[in-house]
């Protein structure tokens, strides 16, 4: 936990296990997590298991009636969420890639605001120290 | 006739399709839809299960649900049929009985 100021910062975790539209809990996610951004936490968001779907790119939903939130991801840069873990053994799994997700970026306005990767691909042992190092893990 | 088998749930979440698979009679048909296509996928831990039952079970996938989730029909399980929502219509009543797993 780090004391800026007055203000407390936590280290917040979303982790995302669920495919999208069959259930609610890939939209719920990333509402709580834009919430979460504008009280300016630590904040960091996993895709494991089938959480990995959620970011997939061309998802097109005119055909079954529903919102297709995911273009919603490329804008979490812009409320400085900078920290998206994917799990590496969840997309081999499935015979997925990097290149099936959306490539996520932010710009570093401690750098010139450089663009920079926001998706970082972690081993399930590196995934679980990443856990182990947060104040409040959220699960959907 | 036989039944056709409707599931909804991904392989990877809950058991639902390995019952549905296990319990299925030789010569039913087995539709799968919702967080269910991703069962369909061809490369994945599950692909090998698919191809294993359609011996003597007939796969389908409900093209929407794929086209949702940014899954390609190319990149199904070969022997899967795609089908459209008239198709999953026609499913139900070329098949006796319907059975929608959870």
């Amino acid at each position: 936990m780090e004391n800026e100021g007055d203000q407390v910062i936590k280290k917040f975790m979303y982790m995302n296990r669920k495919a999208p539209y069959g259930t609610i809990y890939a939209l719920e996610s990333l509402e709580v997590v834009l919430i979460a951004a504008a009280f300016d936490q630590d904040v960091s968001l996993v895709c494991a298991d089938d959480g990995v779907y959620q970011l997939m790119k061309g998802q097109n939903t005119d055909d079954i009636g529903m919102k297709n939130f995911s273009p919603t991801y490329s804008a979490l840069g812009d409320y400085d969420i900078k920290k998206i873990y994917i799990e590496k053994e969840s997309l081999e799994e499935r015979g997925l890639s990097l290149d099936d997700l959306q490539d996520l970026k932010y710009e570093d306005e401690d750098d010139d605001w450089a663009e920079k990767d926001s998706i970082h691909l972690v081993s399930r042992e590196e995934l679980a120290q990443v856990i182990d190092e947060q104040d409040v893990v959220f699960s959907f | 006739m036989s039944m056709l088998h409707t599931v909804n749930k991904s392989p990877f979440e809950r058991n639902a399709l390995d019952s549905c698979i296990r319990l299925a009679k030789a010569g039913s048909a087995i539709l799968l839809t919702e967080d269910g296509v991703v069962g369909a996928m061809k490369n994945t831990n599950y692909s090998k299960t698919i191809s294993d039952a359609m011996s003597n079970i007939k796969f389908y996938v409900l093209g929407p649900d794929l086209k949702a989730r940014g899954l390609s029909e190319d990149n199904i399980v070969d022997g899967i049929t795609v089908v459209d929502y008239a198709g999953f219509v026609d499913l139900t009543t070329e098949h006796e009985t319907v059975q929608s797993w959870l």
